[in-house]
């Protein structure tokens, strides 16, 4: 017998009667301000969060390229809609990316974080390997929990997706907080 | 049963450093009452909790038909599903791959289940290197130690045992402990191993059924760098980390970070269900003493852990002797009821190595009885014949960890907490905690004095 089969009869044998899956109850929403929650959330997990002023990041993103950084841009309002041409560029050819722009799905109040998949993002290393990233969100598409997230989400529609909370960070010395671990430095979000 | 004494004699050593050991207990306090502080913001965290339960009870009433989907759903998707009974077959079935594939160099994030099975001691004798990416991890992987908290796993050492060791291995400055200059060099040192590697090795903190993905948490980004860097993916997991529909990750990312370290998420949650075009996607399934431990009633909703590490962080031995006094992959008071399941004669004093206090069931987001489990297995061992040593391991250990009367010094708030769940405790013949005559004398003061001190400041 293999392992498969092993494992799944001594779960036969030992499990408990069966017990009735419970109905996910509706949680309260805890806000009646989304947008408001959302901002302050993010911002308390170190992400910097701009509303309402789409000429300020295409300011940023001049300036970014007058300074010689190298800026892949997954929103096609803005100049230089690139990040489809580096699908399939490896991880070692994109080292030097500085700032990554791409487009979020979902914005969830309650813990400040942004879901976004394969077709916003195009190469999945990018919203990690690059200094900056920066996310532009919907006013419309921000909710309340998670649990309204799911609601609103295919998990499976796409071969990957992620929910986006703030810049990467660590406090794994001595606990002190670092933002900017392995992944981006700095987490830019516009709402529009 | 010369390891039976490891957690009294590990915990002396632990506490010798008093410093360090009153920094150790009141930073892993400081994470608890931030964990206290998000689950009250939270409105209906207690029927968040009693929710996770039933999922998780329902699930384990059912393990095998959601494996089976899972498998089909995840086969589906392109995913290549395989099937470990022990640590030795999941560690083979990696090296397998690895090998199919011509892999030198891997790079890991966070997995438990690996530590478990010590995948990276196999690899190793097999000529292979893994770097551990979780910067944790990687601090004591380049120490040549374990990890001795699960979501912190450096939690034992001070920044300048950082400077240190990046000052040996990766040439940082001599003497310097910003823990921002030591971070961004190990990501320095560490960009250049996920571009470089060959295959990435990540755990999972959940598996759905319904949609055959799973969902890993990390603030590093370090899982989403290897795993989106590289051409071969192997994800292993234990059986136990299954839930049936994506609805239910609502439930459980909501309670996770909160319970683990108060954020109210965790940076990335990543879930993965196909790969990415040329990219192989593997799936490790393991039993490993799961299904056993499935079939002991009492034991069996140990099985419901989504590792958030709440209860370490709230236990006062383990915040005293530190993770290493565990010796298993899992420490605390959840480690110290899946250890001996594993190995009960090594294993023989963890049930021990606690006050029954009761916090840690209070604080588990899955609603564990973890105390009760605790107090179960010492009977168990008692009636094995390995419970009258562990005992009195037990109390050495809660002679030197209890009334350390400088540790009470300099955490009196926290010593003053501790007897205000004290009184709760029986006194009964399993729980030497609470027995004086059984107790060896305790420094300076006898344990009987000490409480009656502290119960009157309390
Ligand atoms: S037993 Fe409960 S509190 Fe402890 S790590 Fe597991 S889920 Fe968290």
């Amino acid at each position: 017998m293999g392992s498969r089969e092993k494992i799944l009869q001594a779960i036969k044998q030992n499990k408990p009667a069966a017990v009735p899956l419970p109905q996910v109850p509706s949680f309260s929403r805890m806000t009646d301000d989304p947008l408001n929650t959302f901002v302050e959330t993010l911002t308390s997990i170190g992400g910097h969060v701009v509303v309402n002023d789409f000429s300020q990041l295409k300011n940023f993103l001049v300036q970014q390229k007058k300074d010689g950084l190298q800026v892949i841009n997954g929103v096609e309002e803005l100049a230089d809609y690139n990040i489809f041409a580096y699908k399939t560029y490896k991880a070692i050819d994109l080292e030097s990316v500085d700032t990554v722009v791409i487009k979020g799905k979902i914005a969830v109040a309650e813990n400040g974080s942004i879901w976004v998949t394969d077709s916003s993002i195009s190469n999945r290393v990018l919203p990690f390997i690059c200094e900056r990233l920066i996310i532009v969100i919907d006013e419309a598409n921000i909710v309340a929990t998670m649990h309204e997230a799911y609601e609103k989400i295919k998990i499976d529609e796409e071969g990957y997706g992620v929910f986006i909370a703030g810049p990467s960070k660590t406090a794994d010395i001595e606990q002190s907080l670092v933002i900017g671990a392995h992944g981006p430095l700095s987490l830019q979000v516009y709402i529009v | 049963m010369n390891r039976v004494v490891e957690h009294s004699e590990e915990a002396a050593a632990f506490l010798k450093d008093e410093k360090r050991a009153a920094w150790h207990d009141e930073t892993l306090w400081f994470v608890r009452a931030k964990r206290d502080k998000a689950a009250h913001k939270v409105a209906d965290w207690e029927e968040l909790r009693e929710t996770a339960s039933q999922i998780k009870d329902h699930t384990l009433s059912n393990l095998d038909e959601y494996l089976i989907q899972f498998e089909k759903k995840a086969k589906e998707n392109g995913i290549i599903v395989h099937w470990a009974s022990d640590g030795n077959e999941h560690n083979q079935i990696v090296y397998d791959i690895l090998t199919k594939n011509n892999v030198k160099h891997v790079v890991k994030s966070k997995s438990m289940l690996t530590e478990e099975c010590q995948l990276n001691h196999f690899l190793h004798y097999k000529g292979m290197a893994v770097v551990d990416t979780d910067l944790g991890e990687y601090i004591v992987q380049l120490r040549h130690e374990q990890p001795s908290h699960i979501v912190l796993p450096a939690i034992h050492l001070k920044k300048e045992d950082v400077s240190k060791t990046f000052h040996e291995h990766l040439h940082t400055e001599k003497d310097n402990i910003d823990p921002t200059y030591l971070t961004r060099a190990a990501r320095k040192v560490l960009r250049e191993k996920f571009i470089t590697a060959d295959a990435a090795i990540t755990g999972v903190n959940f598996a759905i059924a319904e949609t055959g993905g799973f969902v890993i948490c990390t603030n590093e980004g370090n899982a989403d760098l290897g795993a989106h860097a590289n051409k071969i993916h192997i994800a292993c997991m234990g059986i136990e980390k299954i839930i049936p529909k994506a609805e239910h990750l609502g439930v459980f990312l909501r309670l996770l970070a909160r319970s683990a370290t108060g954020q109210p998420i965790t940076t990335y949650s990543s879930h993965f269900h196909r790969p990415k075009e040329g990219q192989q996607m593997h799936i490790v399934l393991v039993d490993n003493g799961r299904t056993r431990q499935l079939g002991r009633e009492e034991f069996r909703n140990s099985l419901k852990c989504i590792r958030c590490a709440a209860c370490f962080n709230t236990c006062p031995v383990y915040r005293r002797s530190g993770g290493h006094s565990y010796h298993n992959s899992v420490a605390g008071p959840i480690g110290a009821i899946l250890a001996p399941n594993l190995d009960m004669k090594a294993n023989a004093d963890l049930p021990f190595a606690s006050t029954l206090c009761g916090s840690c069931t209070n604080v588990c987001p899955v609603k564990i009885n973890i105390h009760e489990q605790l107090w179960s297995w010492r009977q168990i061992l008692m009636k094995e014949g390995y419970g009258g040593f562990a005992k009195k391991s037990a109390m050495k250990t809660m002679a030197a960890v209890l009334s350390n009367s400088g540790l009470y010094r300099l955490s009196g708030k926290m010593g003053r907490r501790f007897m205000g769940w004290f009184p709760a405790l029986i006194n009964n013949k399993l729980n030497p905690w609470s027995k004086q005559r059984d107790m060896p004398a305790p420094p300076k003061q006898s344990f009987n004095e000490w409480y009656k001190n502290n119960r009157k400041n309390g």
